[in-house]
């Protein structure tokens, strides 16, 4: 067989545009599906040719399978790239594509089964020596023999759902007497999510850390590891830090998990790229969780430190290539860390955010810095998917060197107009825990205070920052409106604050959370003299392209980046941002002046329609009566919010000009 | 263009003399102005601020665009006049840009004397309405005044340029299309009235801004009726029922917002009619003016140099260099605009004036804007200059710069004495805008002269009455003249009377010039037509 001439990519997103991109790197055509929402996405427009398969819920686009195998034969593509998620592990999916005579580019149905029900996958393990967790894998499901066996295993022990995944499902009992309610909740949850109650028992590993193994096998029978990734920076079982190689792994134990890991692949004949996920004790020992058949989120990682493309190793096996390299050709390079960007508020529960990117600038990308993404500045973070923003992945020849890459990276990374976690990220990375490696799922909790500052104030250079920007801001727009006059050159345009015999001042009041503040603004030449919380400095500064901000804040130069859109103003600066709002003194009140309801006659003419009830509440604006007179329609409205306590006249009565019509309470 | 070489040496004893002189007294005018700003007492403005009114400079910060220039007009008015209780004369005037539009600003300061009208307060309200009509601006009179000062109600009702001028102007102003917007932001009575009543759009504030011909206190005595100010004339009644004002506004900075709009929807454009260039800064730093200017005034100085330290790229291109030496004429650009340099370099001849005429005509021939710098002690007296007709060519020189349609500005950098303030362009002769440097002096004549010549008068009939006046007489007769001349023919003797539009910066010129001609292509340069010259 032969390399695919066409491939269509069943996903969207960062996953979609990267597939594309080592499709095109072989010469290999590629043909995108997309949702309504998705028509503009990155993806559709990276790839040759695009398929619209349905509206926007993934339930009747990227979950449906025969429109894809449709959009498939339609195209002429010759295998199926499923990316991650959506129907990459979709056994029935694949057994449609055999059938439509496409080729699934992923693990056999069989190798899908077999690892998609945990309770099965483990007792496949067991019988192939890997090593598990101490724990209850079968299907007795009775609640006081499962309580027995727990007490057999030892406290604390987990309780999951055996269909389980992604973190849902999962109970952690401390003690015998908590078993039996925890059991019972667990079940409801695995039902409801999974439509499956059964429940596995598993020992808990204290402080365990995640570390999986990417592997990979051809249908020749070979199969590698392509060594470990730590993922042990988790919150509520999502991953949100992934390096590789894990910290603290000696060559003994990599060599031991990378041969159970293949082990679990070879007992399930498995072909294309696989993860099997370990839990790891602090003294080093671990255990088989389960394997995930398809390419991982964080695979760019292991390609940092392997130089490989896992997609291209994906596509040559698919197409019944024999894996490029073996086992003793494979060699680690350095340390490689993954950042996930995401659209969520880290400061509300990472409640995920919607809206435009307004304002998208990553961190230039080079050897050391790659950014996997599939928005572009303008896009739209919408409801219906993943709110990721971009995979931020840095490598350098050392863990310190990349913990560094990364904290530039992340402070260089600028996203306006939805809430994000790159600040948070860079806590993160920061942290003295993750900084020297001492890693475990529970990380992000144990670090909770310095992660989740209480609260958020700005030093005072930031404040001189908004202000300066917002000057410099009003220059450049009045620089902008001044190349289209027709007085292009006249000293009006100028915004230096000139005044007869002396300089202007002004105030700059912004908004930073619940605080307003002031900043006293004193014209001076090219400069300006800031005054904030009783300190006076001279500032300067230049803006450059993508709200680059070179200032020059009493006498210090600081490179910043001040973003605006709409009233806010975000200011970058060494990392941090903070999201500041102009306010106007001039636009603070509403626009007033408007017609104001009015309860007497505008002039003679006809109640034709009494509309609000007597004795109801109305709202301002809200019609009250219609009034007949000069062959027009007139509606009397409520002039505010407040309770029409009757009306004066009854419909069809004449009423004069002037004539009070209702009689009204306004709210107080 | 030739660049102008300056042959000056900034390290030179001279040069640092003069430019100490020079700096002592432009601090002195940055210290009256900076006093004068503040407005009235510190207990008016309390009160003031303690209403929710906002301060009348803070009215004109927000109603311009923000961190534009404002070209204040006459700030040191009424100086040394009654007992300096009307700092800036009760008005704050001058161009600002509003909404991308050079708009003249009439702004009444409540904490001075209630914002009432003064003599000079009507002064400068008008000359600001003069200054709208003769470039083409648009007024807004942000009102607060309590109307006349009644106590000099004679100087201030009766007269042609007197206080109903301001109405008077505001209607044939309408007329020529040049928009009226009146912002009421406090009382508006009697007279006062008409200001929102004439313009074409009005926004008053509610609660604060009243529209009366009588106030309360009159319409009781009148007929009795007791009415509160905002029922007799608020701003609901007045934008709901009389219909006397358009929009109503919640308080000051919302009033602002909606005069922005306002301006923002006059659909105005500038007729443009100069040919542009890039603008380039001199040649020579501005501020070394301080050092050219002599400090005993009479030393002779070339005002070359202070040409090269305010044209573009100190580039200036002489007019018969070589004829009538004394008045220098040419051609340079200021901020891009093409202009005509008038310029003396010591006293006027027939040659002078001859060449000055001709260079007049020649830019009102080209629709080029013309800047006079004056320091003239006078046109050149004697048997031989009157027999060589020096009043025909003197006449000849006038007669250009009084007809000459195109917009000209006048700066009195030293001198203005005599005839020559009329040739020179001085207030007579309509220039759209007239500064003065701090070291200027104005009068008909030098304090010695016209000592000297009341003197010889005095001794002519005293002596022909055949008595003897002493040497010690003659100066005891003279030295009260002097002084009478030295006091009235200082700048500030003269910003306070408005003889001017302001008393400026030297540094600060080639701005002021560049902001008065910008704002004057509001209007179009029209063909000028000349009256007979003497030949």
């Amino acid at each position: 067989m032969t390399m695919f001439d066409k491939i269509l990519i069943a996903n969207r997103g960062e996953i979609a545009c990267r597939v594309i991109k080592t499709a095109r790197r072989l010469g290999i055509r590629t043909v995108a599906v997309y949702s309504e929402a998705d028509a503009g996405a990155r993806h559709v427009r990276l790839a040759d040719e695009a398929v619209l398969i349905g509206p926007a819920a993934v339930r009747q686009s990227y979950l449906v399978g025969e429109r894809i195998i449709a959009a498939a034969k339609q195209s002429g593509a010759q295998a199926i790239h499923p990316g991650y998620g959506f129907l990459s592990e979709n056994a029935d999916f694949a057994v449609s594509c055999a059938t439509a005579g496409i080729v699934f580019i992923g693990p056999p149905v069989h190798a899908i089964r077999a690892m998609g029900l945990k309770s099965a996958a483990k007792a496949l393990m067991e019988k192939a020596r890997v090593p598990l967790t101490p724990g209850y894998h079968g299907d007795n499901q009775n609640a006081q023999f499962l309580r027995g066996q727990a007490d057999a295993i030892g406290y604390p022990v987990l309780i999951k759902a055996s269909a389980g995944g992604g973190g849902k499902g999962m109970r952690l009992v401390e003690k015998s007497e908590d078993f039996i309610a925890a059991l019972a909740s667990c079940q409801r949850e695995a039902t409801s999510s999974f439509g499956d109650a059964n429940v596995l028992v598993e020992k808990y590993v204290l402080r365990p850390r995640h570390i999986e193994i990417q592997v990979f096998g051809d249908a020749h029978g070979n199969c590698v590891y392509l060594f470990e990734r730590d993922c042990s920076v988790q919150r509520r079982h999502q991953k949100v830090l992934e390096e590789a190689p894990a910290p603290g792994m000696s060559p003994e134990r990599r060599a031991a998990m990378g041969r159970a890991a293949v082990e679990a692949a070879k007992a399930v004949g498995y072909v294309g790229a696989g993860t099997v996920e370990f839990i790891a004790s602090q003294d080093g020992s671990f255990y088989f969780m389960e394997m995930n058949t398809r390419l991982q989120v964080e695979h760019p990682v292991t390609e940092m430190i392997t130089g490989l493309d896992l997609v291209e190793w994906q596509l040559r096996v698919a197409a019944g290539e024999p894996l490029p390299l073996a086992q003793e050709q494979l060699e680690i390079r350095g340390h490689a860390l993954e950042a996930r960007i995401y659209a969520e508020d880290p400061g509300k529960g990472f409640l995920p955010s919607t809206g435009r990117l307004v304002h998208l600038a990553p961190p230039e990308e080079s050897l050391h810095v790659r950014v996997d993404t599939g928005v572009e500045e303008g896009d739209e973070i919408t409801p219906h998917y993943d709110p990721m923003i971009a995979k931020l992945i840095v490598w350098d020849d050392s863990r310190p060197r990349a913990l560094a890459r990364m904290q530039k990276a992340l402070a260089d990374y600028r996203v306006v107009g939805v809430a994000n976690n790159i600040e948070f990220l860079s806590r993160l990375v920061a942290c003295p825990a993750f900084a020297q490696a001492d890693l475990d799922t529970g990380l992000i909790e144990r670090e909770h205070d310095y992660l989740f500052p209480e609260h958020v104030t700005a030093p005072d250079e930031a404040w001189q920052l908004v202000a300066l920007a917002e000057l410099l801001f009003e220059a450049h727009r009045a620089g902008e409106a001044a190349a289209g006059d027709g007085d292009p050159h006249s000293p009006w345009h100028r915004r230096d604050g000139w005044r007869i015999n002396g300089a202007a001042s002004r105030s700059l009041a912004f908004r930073l959370g619940e605080t307003l503040q002031n900043v006293e603004v004193a014209y001076a030449g090219e400069s300006f003299a800031l005054t904030f919380a009783g300190h006076r400095i001279d500032a300067r500064g230049q803006l450059g392209r993508g709200g680059l901000l070179r200032a020059e804040l009493g006498g210090r130069r600081l490179n910043a980046s001040v973003i605006a859109a709409g009233e806010r103003r975000h200011v970058f600066l060494n990392g941090r941002v903070w999201p500041f709002a102009a306010v106007d003194p001039l636009y603070q009140i509403g626009e007033g002046g408007g017609a104001e309801g009015q309860l007497v006659a505008p002039m003679p003419g006809k109640v034709v329609a009494l509309i609000a009830l007597p004795g109801a509440r109305v709202e301002k604006g809200s019609a009250l009566l219609v009034l007949e007179a000069m062959k027009m329609e007139h509606t009397i409205t409520a002039p505010a919010a407040g309770m029409l306590r009757a009306f004066h006249y009854a419909v069809g009565d004449q009423v004069a000009d002037g004539a009070e019509l209702v009689d009204f309470a306004p709210d107080q | 263009m030739s660049v102008i070489k300056s042959s000056l040496n900034p390290r030179a004893d001279d040069f640092k003399a003069n430019a100490a002189a020079l700096r002592s007294l432009v601090d002195e005018l940055r210290d009256k102005t900076e006093r004068v700003s503040r407005g009235g007492c510190e207990e008016a403005r309390q009160k003031h601020l303690a209403r929710g009114k906002l301060l009348v400079r803070d009215r004109v910060n927000g109603l311009l665009d923000p961190g534009t220039p404002f070209l204040e007009l006459s700030s040191l008015a009424a100086i040394g006049m009654h007992d300096n209780d009307v700092p800036a004369g009760g008005v704050v005037t001058g161009i600002g840009r509003v909404s991308g539009v050079e708009c003249v600003i009439v702004a009444n300061d409540a904490t001075v004397k209630g914002g009432t009208y003064y003599p000079v307060t009507v002064k400068k309200h008008l000359r600001a309405q003069e200054i709208a009509q003769q470039n083409r601006l648009p007024c807004i009179y942000l009102v607060d005044s309590g109307g006349a000062f009644l106590p000099m109600q004679d100087d201030v009702f009766p007269d042609r340029d007197h206080f109903g001028r301001i109405f008077f102007n505001q209607a044939h102003l309408s007329a020529q299309g040049i928009p009226q917007v009146a912002v009421v932001m406090g009382s508006c009575t009697a007279g006062g009235a008409y200001v929102p009543a004439m313009s074409d759009e009005t926004i008053i504030v509610r609660n604060q801004g009243t529209i009366f011909l009588g106030g309360p206190p009159l319409v009781k005595a009148a007929t009795g009726e007791v009415v509160s100010a905002e029922d007799l004339g608020g701003g609901d009644v007045h934008t709901r029922i009389s219909g006397v004002a358009d929009h109503l506004a919640e308080n000051d900075h919302h009033a602002l917002s909606i005069a922005r709009r306002i301006v923002g929807n006059l659909n105005w454009r500038k007729p443009s009619s100069l040919d542009l260039a890039t603008p380039e800064e001199p040649a020579y730093d501005p501020e070394e003016i301080y050092g050219i200017i002599p400090a005993d005034t009479r030393k002779p100085y070339d005002v070359r140099e202070v040409i090269a330290r305010l044209v573009d790229g100190s580039r200036f291109d002489e007019f018969k260099a070589r004829y009538g030496a004394t008045l220098v004429t040419g051609f340079a650009r200021l901020h891009g605009y093409p202009i005509g340099i008038v310029a003396n370099n010591g006293i006027l001849f027939s040659e002078s004036a001859l060449k000055g005429a001709h260079f007049v005509e020649l830019c009102a021939q080209r629709g080029i804007p013309l800047v006079f710098l004056q320091n003239i002690t006078g046109f050149m007296v004697g048997r031989k200059y009157e027999s060589g007709g020096i009043a025909r060519d003197g006449a000849k020189m006038v007669t250009a710069v009084a007809c000459a349609q195109v917009p000209k500005f006048t700066v009195l950098i030293g001198g203005s004495f005599g005839a020559g303030n009329y040739g020179m362009c001085g207030r007579a002769y309509s220039p759209r805008l007239l500064w003065m440097w701090p070291n200027a002096r104005i009068s008909v004549m030098g304090g010695e002269q016209a000592a000297s010549v009341l003197a010889t008068v005095r001794r002519d009939s005293l002596e022909a009455a055949g008595k003897v006046w002493s040497k010690e007489d003659e100066e005891y007769f003279k030295a009260p003249i002097r002084q009478q001349y030295e006091d009235q023919g200082n700048p500030y003797y003269a910003t306070a009377r408005l003889w001017d539009d302001g008393v400026i910066d030297p540094a600060q010129t080639r701005r002021v010039l560049g902001l008065g001609i910008s704002a004057a292509l509001n209007a179009p340069i029209l063909p000028t037509k000349f009256g007979v010259f003497r030949m």
